[in-house]
């Protein structure tokens, strides 16, 4: 008897040990979970500047990696526990959580500040991240996908490069270029829904390939995905670089960066992180094609409001603050222009000392992410939204596991059919669930 | 209640009674340690058994309900679950059947008289030492990497220089990093059977014209046998839960081929937030590492006893 007691009392202790706090002295403390990523590192160095401002709010930001995150911010909306105010989220969770109603409306906030200019948030971005004609979260950072490659090094075989290349025009450089010394193209291996498949889906996609028919039957047996998949392993075997199955965003930027590969397509963003011959030599051209145009694909992160939580207003306040103009131009003249997070605003393209920062790759971006449909990825219509993605639930899962079937075949340890074969039935099974 | 009996009852009582009191006041420096046991593992598992029989996933609102053995009967059928516990079988034999034989030959070679055996001891117990998540991280990033790993460095005389070993031999790559990590540990508990041996034995049997191998084979062995047994057994217990080299080195795989069963779990519970489906293969894998501890722990008191008898 005395023991359980104890034990409720310990229990009970705890429990109102972890309640309390964060509303003390006429302060409100809210807590950020964010994303590990530049743009987010240098919010957190702008955090002072917002205080200054607003002494009535303390804002915590918890920075994890993206697999983490996504894992602690999907049991803290679903379990409504309330630790968190604001959260990065990307363009897959906004449109799902507001469904369900774990993200809170932003419309009627946005409403409430005249200087906020919703319109001028980028169309495919502002798009993605609203369900049913309201906005569920505010961009931090958007991109879509280019090609990037070395103008010289195409050059010494004769290649230009155009604006708007093929598939195959791709290849065929890429093959080109291929030597002992130098790789023709990096293109992402590594397993994982939001690794491999980006860029797998988006040639799939032009390719006219589709995860679902609008009845939810899975299309993966197609002779697109067979088509698709096959070149785009092909390519990498052929002309892509050694160890593929490893290779992600940040493996590919090595290898460019260090004039492994001659050509790179990957998302908008990488631009900005090249150095030395690599920023000088750079061309950039939009997604290449193969049936459908404008196969880039479209992501950003966001910033969300969970409705568990218990300072919205306060949370706004910050939300507001770190994605209006105002903080773009802050940014600017603070860190340098060539901080500001691409992709959210049409009118930081306006700005002469972005462009004279963004440079070459500015524009590609800016189309790219305006060409972006997410309602229609694919030459033929699908029941769900999203480019390098489908939006439900269960597509983290599937995503992994069919990346995971590409890799082996990859390492060479099965062939493409029976890779699609697997991912096939997996996909009839997630398909059956959205009954 | 029953002081109201006679006179006789009152002491009987008072005696038990302060006897219980006595009993109490030696339990009571236990109770915070007993307290804690029961917070941290005995809920915690009796809540999995409960969610056991629920369907329940995080991104499905709603769909908590009761569905008695179903996720267990799932276990039966599903194709990942059969794969992970392949899997799981094929890691944990051979990490075990091979850094026993290794951890055997180096104890050995440290129980003879060697130059620099101090230091010799200090380097080869250093992998069990480091973190295993570094561990695996340095062999994924400077030994094997294809590009720039020291390994295919090495092997490129022999034409096996840009072997991409993480991905074309994923569970070779798993067991050898869990190999390096183990062989430390089997080597200490093998070394301390030799160094309980008494010498004379050995130098007897010299005597009666065994050679070394001989001496070996019939004398060490049986001796270090129950140590090797126990070794086997605790790094098994272990190597069943292998966790963060699968995490750090291959993601479980290309395709499956590394997913083992606490993998197995890590992705249906935090990619798939299958929460009921997680308890169940969380319930079996306790049911079978307790099987395992059990044979261990029979094994560690076996050797008591016979050091006991001594």
């Amino acid at each position: 008897m005395s023991i359980f007691a104890v034990l409720i009392a310990l229990v009970a202790g705890a429990c109102s040990g972890g309640a309390g706090g964060g509303t003390g002295g006429g302060t409100t403390t809210i807590t950020l979970a964010a994303v590990d990523n530049p743009s987010m590192a240098d919010l957190k160095k702008l955090v002072p500047d917002f205080q200054a401002t607003h002494p009535n709010i303390q804002v915590k930001i918890v920075t994890l990696p993206e697999d983490v995150l996504r894992q602690q911010v999907t049991q803290d909306v679903a379990a409504g526990s309330g630790r968190y105010d604001l959260f990065t989220i990307g363009t897959y969770e906004v449109p799902l959580w507001a469904k369900k109603g774990w993200i809170e409306n932003l419309s009627p906030f946005i409403a409430k500040d005249p200087s906020y200019a919703p319109d001028d948030l980028i169309p495919g971005i502002r798009g993605a991240l609203s369900y049913n004609s309201n906005l569920f979260a505010v961009p931090f950072y958007g991109e879509s996908s280019m090609l990037m490659y070395r103008k010289d090094m195409l050059a010494a075989k004769g290649i230009t490069m155009p604006d708007h290349p093929t598939w195959d025009q791709v290849a065929a450089a890429a093959k080109a270029v291929n030597s002992r010394s130098v790789n023709g193209i990096c293109l992402r291996g590594l397993p994982g829904w939001g690794e491999q498949l980006a860029p797998l889906d988006t040639v799939v996609n032009t390719y006219g390939g589709r995860w679902f028919d609008p009845q939810w039957n899975a299309q993966l047996n197609t002779p697109q995905w067979h088509d698709a998949v096959s070149f785009y392993i092909n390519l990498l075997k052929t002309a892509g670089e050694p160890g593929a199955g490893n290779a992600g965003f940040t493996e590919c930027l090595n290898a460019y960066n260090s004039g492994k590969v001659a050509m790179w397509y990957d998302a908008t963003v990488a631009a900005s992180f090249f150095t030395g011959d690599a920023a000088k030599n750079s061309g950039y051209a939009y997604a290449p094609i193969k049936v459908k145009d404008w196969s880039g694909w479209l992501w950003a992160w966001s910033l969300g409001m969970p409705s568990s939580s218990k300072k919205k207003d306060a949370a706004w306040t910050f939300a507001d603050w770190a994605t209006n103009k105002a903080y773009i131009q802050l940014v600017g003249t603070k860190l340098g222009w060539q901080h500001v997070s691409p992709g959210t605003r049409t009118s930081t393209y306006d700005l002469p000392e972005y462009k004279a920062a963004a440079g070459a790759f500015a524009d590609v971006t800016l189309q790219s992410i305006a060409h972006a449909d997410v309602t229609h990825p694919t030459v033929d219509p699908v029941p769900y939204i999203g480019v390098q993605y489908v939006d439900i639930d269960e597509f983290q899962q599937l995503g992994d596991k069919v990346s995971q079937e590409f890799a082996k075949v990859i390492a060479g340890g099965q062939t493409v059919d029976q890779a699609l074969a697997k991912a096939q039935a997996l996909a009839t099974d997630v398909g059956k669930a959205q009954h | 209640m029953s002081s109201i009996a006679g006179s006789g009852g009152v002491r009987v009582q008072t005696a038990a009674s302060v006897a219980r009191r006595a009993a109490w006041l030696r339990r009571l420096p236990l109770l915070p340690a007993f307290i804690y046991v029961i917070l941290v593992t005995q809920i915690p598992f009796l809540l999995t058994i409960y969610y056991s029989f629920f369907s329940w996933n995080l991104l499905k609102p709603g769909s908590f309900k009761f569905t008695g053995l179903d996720n267990y009967a799932r276990l039966l059928t599903d194709e990942s679950i059969r794969i992970a516990v392949l899997n799981t079988v094929v890691l944990t034999v051979a990490v075990i059947g091979i850094s026993v034989v290794l951890g055997l030959a180096v104890a050995t070679l440290l129980n003879s008289e060697v130059f620099g055996k101090g230091l010799m001891r200090t380097l080869m117990i250093a992998p069990f030492l480091i973190m295993p998540t570094a561990g695996a991280l340095i062999w994924k990033d400077t030994l094997l990497n294809p590009l720039f790993g020291l390994l295919p460095y090495l092997l490129t005389p022999f034409g096996l220089g840009r072997v991409d070993w993480v991905n074309q031999y994923p569970m070779v790559a798993v067991v050898a990093v869990e190999v390096w990590r183990w062989t430390p540990f089997m080597m200490l508990i093998i070394l301390a059977g030799l160094q309980s041996q008494n010498p004379e034995v050995l130098e007897a049997a010299r005597v009666d014209g065994a050679n070394s191998f001989q001496a070996f084979r019939r004398i060490t062995l049986p001796l270090v046998r129950p140590f090797l047994e126990l070794g086997a057994l605790l790094g098994s217990l272990f190597v069943v839960q292998t966790f963060d080299s699968i995490y750090m080195l291959t993601f479980g795989g290309p395709g499956e081929d590394t997913t083992n069963i606490p993998f197995l779990l890590y992705l249906v519970a935090f990619q798939g937030f299958s929460i009921g489906q997680a308890s169940a293969i969380g319930v079996v894998a306790v049911i079978l590492t307790t099987i395992i501890a059990t044979v261990a722990l029979r094994t560690l008191f076996s050797i008591f006893n016979v050091e006991a008898r001594r």
